[in-house]
């Protein structure tokens, strides 16, 4: 079938409401929603997860499998309503003209079969060319999608490839056959930022090559600013806001878009004087929502009888011609008002060294194959890592994945034992001690605060059964009672109302568990907590709650907490000194201040460019990382970052390739491993700056 | 690859000498060989004289040392008999006794005498062995394309009507042991109780297969399988359907049979193609019962009664040969594997 030509917009969504059917009851996942997408446009879907942002993309495919059900509204791709459609008009659609990119890369190709004959099929089977034209195109998309050795790749399987690779696979699927949509959802949460970066780029970048409409959807409002003209924030099933980025993000007039941009830490957040607002409650689920106004039990603004009296329609914010809000009160309420003054604290005293390491060092063997034989490999996780961390303060640990961060945890935490070096807790050596010898109080004052909340609580166990286990492993308390006592306590001071120590953990929300987890590792009064990525898995609205809720503890018990992470905005939020690590090795460290401002080294600079920041005022400088994070296994020689690293040709005689650089001090306290001249570090201009208003 | 082929061959090897050890010291245990005495040499002998009978064929001797003779790593014993000739167990057998070999076992193609049929072990175990082939061949061409596509169709829309037929049909299938069908099938399909369309004994087929007298047989056997590898078949293919890529290819516009049969074939395969192997050495025993009922005299028969009369020297091959079978599929599973799922990789 040929394409049809339609000068109008590519998709218009109008009042659509989806529904899931249980055995119990309906489930509405998507109530009264509308949008449009013009030729070119790119259209940014954002929320929190549960809120249905992905229920819309998969409606637009018709693809809602066997309980979902479309029972209201019309979804017309270029002027054809899609709800009317047949299977085999669909199957036209699909593939062809709009095409869909996935959040995890590896699940979304075929294990068994190689990627060329997966990218073949799609102009085989909807134009019916030849194997030898499918194939050509597909070398000629695949080149397009800027992977190496095109010839190669199509030969190769998904597994053979890394996930930056394999993202760039599913695009290059999705481009095959020129779609006139295309549907991203969440394209880059499975990826490193720098990688997620170069993805971001690439999409950008085909997008007005084959000009596609797009509709984007995310939970970061950053990547939305940085990919899309327009945005629609959606919540609890419903559209909240829609409007151009520059609308919504600078004069937004919903109370949510409000919250969750005051929510994320943004340059100039700071967890002392301008610390971030939570938004207070919970996302409420699809069958309990509130009546009236979906948003009004946690907004501010509400005004009861008036909120939760009806369902509330779009209107049209006066000024431009389409921004919309779900909100009755918007042309009440002063939007230009500052946030209610949070308390600005004071900034903690740092005290004396608690934790100390020393040339540390972790290598792991790895025998080849699967069948045994070959040699043995040496896989340097860890390489001469030397820092301290003083009491009450925030050591930031920043890296992608393969850096060497969590093996690191792993040794101080004593669950491996490290190949060399020292790690110093008030002057005793740890090192050699794994966990099970430690002394209790060694265990309970190095403790650890896991990233997924969801996997860490013993699911037939409830919460306060939990942590007074803990509080007896850890000796604390004489008598159950006491115990108790200890862990309703516990609970106050993670503000969880007492009654959720009967709960089982399946009872809880994300941010919930996440709560109890931290009062876990702080029951046994932690000196030490290391925070493996304490919020990713969390929404963003819940994100800032448990962050906050983390400094104040730490305020409280002076504690020490090493906060590993790969998300910059908020690590700038929270931490009193950076450590920037990559393969194994530390590249720098330094306050927060200094890392986060020029001069950097080429990696902190790459990795500062690429996250991606929800601010229309910040301007930052594109640097994109080429080719891929070097193996562990397979180091390159000399500087580990030599490989991608921008500025290597500042570097007389290829020194960059042959040695490992030293530990260069810049300022007191700060150091880079870098080879980079000091008269070329001093030219490098901010990544970072915000324009004034 | 090929070190991979060597490393298991090298394995099976090993587990092959370990398991014939163990069938060849459970065969001539005290009991046992008191039982050969008395076959052999009357069964009215007193134990001194037993005893004596057993001392002069090399009985006695370490158990090692006999298992060493069997396989043919270990010369056979001599001696002489009393009016001076010599003996010993190569030169028993061997036709010119003059110039008797020094080895005489496994590996030298020396399978020994089976006191039931009379007849070298080697002889009965190569006709036998060729009868259940056509059997078992008849009974794969059966079972695995039928279990399949049973597999695959109930598997493909899952809780569908048609799944939960074919499910039914296999769980029925599998509950039932082939005593029980084919008594049945016999009762109603080849005798005078129900319509007489089959024969009800297979003993013509050795001649000659033709469908009348072969199909009960490989009916019986075939269907306990069909049930086992359908739902094997089946539960791979549900997963499958819901795994993330069949959304890319059904949102690539494919058809459903287009994803079904290109897409999610090949990877729902991967399980059942282990237990489909694994169904060779199944059917070596299954088919003791089945070649029993239908007077089939193939290999299965013949290990009846090989067993039931105390025929050691060929109850010893009929183990081997069924310890060969279940190692060589193992091998093939393991390569086939390896093909089918391109993840893993054998270095």
């Amino acid at each position: 079938m040929s394409k049809w030509q339609h000068d109008g917009p590519i998709l218009e969504i109008e009042n659509l409401s989806i529904s899931f059917f249980t055995r119990l009851r309906e489930i509405p996942a998507v109530m009264d929603f509308s949008c449009t997408v013009m030729p070119g446009e790119a259209m940014g879907l954002v929320g929190e997860s549960g809120c249905g942002k992905s229920t819309v993309a998969l409606a637009v495919m018709r693809d809602l499998g066997r309980n979902g059900r479309i029972v209201g509204g019309s979804i017309r791709f270029k002027g054809r309503d899609i709800t009317r459609m047949s299977e085999a008009e669909l199957r036209d659609i699909r593939g062809s003209e709009i095409a869909m990119i996935y959040q995890e890369p590896m699940a979304s190709l075929n294990p068994a079969m190689r990627i060329g004959r997966q990218l073949m099929e799609v102009p085989m089977i909807h134009e019916g060319v030849s194997a030898e034209e499918a194939r050509r195109r597909a070398l000629e998309v695949v080149r397009d999608v800027r992977l190496p050795d095109p010839e190669r790749i199509l030969r190769a399987f998904p597994h053979q490839l890394s996930g930056g690779q394999q993202q760039r696979i599913v695009i290059a699927m999705a481009l095959m056959s020129k779609p006139a949509l295309l549907i991203l959802d969440e394209p880059t949460t499975a990826l490193d930022v720098t990688v997620e970066a170069a993805v971001v780029d690439l999409v950008k970048d085909l997008g007005r090559k084959y000009g596609t409409s797009m509709l984007f959807i995310s939970h970061n409002l950053g990547l939305v600013l940085e990919t899309c003209n327009r945005i629609c924030v959606m919540y609890s099933g419903e559209a909240v806001e829609t409007g151009s980025i520059a609308e919504v993000f600078d004069r937004m007039r919903h109370p949510y878009t409000q919250a969750l941009f005051r929510s994320i830490p943004l340059p100039g957040a700071d967890k002392n004087t301008r610390p971030l607002v939570a938004i207070p409650g919970n996302f409420p689920l699809p069958h309990e929502r509130p009546p009236g106004c979906n948003f009004g039990p946690r907004c501010d603004y509400f005004e009861k009888g008036r909120c939760d009296a009806a369902d509330v329609p779009m209107f049209r914010v006066p000024g431009d011609a389409r921004h919309e809000t779900r909100c009755l009160r918007f042309q009440e309420i002063d939007w230009s008002a500052p946030p209610r003054a949070a308390k600005p604290t004071q900034k903690t005293p740092v005290g004396d060294v608690v934790l100390r390491m020393e040339d540390l060092r972790k290598y792991y063997e790895v025998s080849g194959g699967l069948f045994g034989g070959g040699g043995t490999k040496l896989v340097k996780a860890n390489e001469t890592l030397s820092f301290e961390a003083r009491e009450g303060e925030t050591l930031a640990i920043v890296g992608e994945s393969g850096c060497g961060k969590s093996t690191f945890a792993k040794v101080l935490m004593g669950l491996e034992t490290a190949t060399a070096g020292r790690i110093l807790l008030y002057n005793q050596d740890i090192q050699d001690t794994p966990i099970e010898k430690r002394s209790t109080e060694t265990v309970s004052s190095v403790q650890m605060v896991f990233q997924n909340p969801f996997d860490t609580l013993n699911p037939s166990m409830t919460v306060g059964r939990q942590i007074m286990r803990a509080l007896e492993v850890f000796g604390e308390g004489r008598s159950d009672a006491e115990r108790r006592q200890r862990m309703l306590e516990l609970l106050d001071l993670v503000k969880l109302p007492r009654a959720f120590a009967d709960r089982m953990p399946r009872q809880l929300s994300g941010g919930q568990k996440q709560r109890v987890g931290i009062a876990r590792a702080f029951a046994g009064g932690a000196k030490v907590v290391v925070a493996d990525e304490p919020v990713s898995a969390l929404d963003v609205s819940v994100q800032a709650a448990v962050t906050d809720l983390l400094m104040e503890i730490q305020r409280r018990n002076r504690t020490t907490l090493l906060f590993i992470s790969h998300d910059l905005s908020i690590v700038r939020y929270l931490s009193d000194r950076v450590m920037v690590m990559y393969l194994g090795h530390v590249v720098e460290i330094g306050s927060t201040d200094q890392v986060f401002s020029p001069p950097y080294h080429p990696y902190t600079e790459a990795l500062l460019s690429a996250v991606p920041i929800a601010d229309t005022h910040v301007k930052k400088k594109h640097i994109v990382l080429e080719g891929e994070i070097p193996s562990a296994m397979n180091p390159p020689p000399g500087c580990p970052f030599q490989t991608r690293c921008r500025w290597k040709g500042e570097v007389p005689g290829g020194l960059c390739e042959r040695e490992v650089p030293p530990m260069v001090t810049l300022a007191p306290g700060h150091q880079i491993k870098c080879h980079l001249p000091r008269e070329v570090l001093a030219r490098m201009e901010p990544v970072i700056t915000i324009a004034a208003e | 690859m090929l070190m991979f082929i060597l490393r298991r061959v090298a394995t099976m090897v090993l587990t092959a000498a370990c398991l014939t050890f163990i069938v060849f010291f459970l065969t001539n245990l005290e009991p046992n060989l008191e039982k050969v005495a008395k076959s052999e040499a009357g069964s009215r002998i007193s134990d001194a004289e037993v005893e004596s009978w057993l001392e002069r064929n090399g009985y006695t001797r370490p158990i090692f040392v006999r298992y060493g003779e069997w396989l043919g790593i270990l010369p056979g014993w001599t001696g002489t008999e009393p009016d001076g000739r010599p003996r010993g167990r190569c030169v028993d057998r061997a036709a010119d006794k003059a110039n008797a070999p020094r080895y005489c076992g496994l590996l030298q193609g020396d399978w020994g005498f089976s006191t039931v049929f009379k007849q070298p072990v080697a002889e009965i175990v190569a006709t036998r062995l060729a009868l259940t082939g056509i059997l078992m061949f008849w009974v794969m061409a059966l079972m695995v394309p039928a279990s399949l596509l049973i597999g695959v169709l109930a598997g493909m829309r899952e809780g569908s009507r048609l799944d939960r037929t074919l499910s039914t049909f296999s769980i029925a299938t599998t509950a039932t042991p082939e005593y029980v069908s084919g008594v049945i099938f016999i009762v109603f399909l080849a005798s005078n109780a129900g319509v007489q369309w089959f024969k009800g004994t297979a003993t013509s087929a050795m001649d000659g297969v033709t469908f009348e007298n072969f199909f009960l047989p490989v009916l019986t056997i075939a269907l306990y399988g069909i049930g086992y590898i359908a739902r094997m078949t089946r539960a791979s293919m549900t997963e499958v359907m819901t795994a993330q890529y069949i959304r890319t290819a059904r949102l690539k516009g494919m058809s459903f049979p287009a994803v079904v049969v290109k897409h999610a074939l090949r990877n729902a395969l991967i399980a059942p193609f282990t237990v489909i192997m694994l169904q060779f050495p199944w059917l070596l025993n299954g088919v003791v019962i089945v070649e029993t009922l239908f007077n089939y005299k193939g290999f299965g028969w013949t290990l009846v009664q090989a067993a039931g009369n105390n025929d050691i020297e060929l109850l010893l091959a009929c183990s081997v040969v069924a310890v060969f079978v279940v190692l060589v599929t193992q091998l093939i599973s393991d390569i086939g594997y390896v093909f089918l799922n391109p993840r893993i990789r054998v270095s």
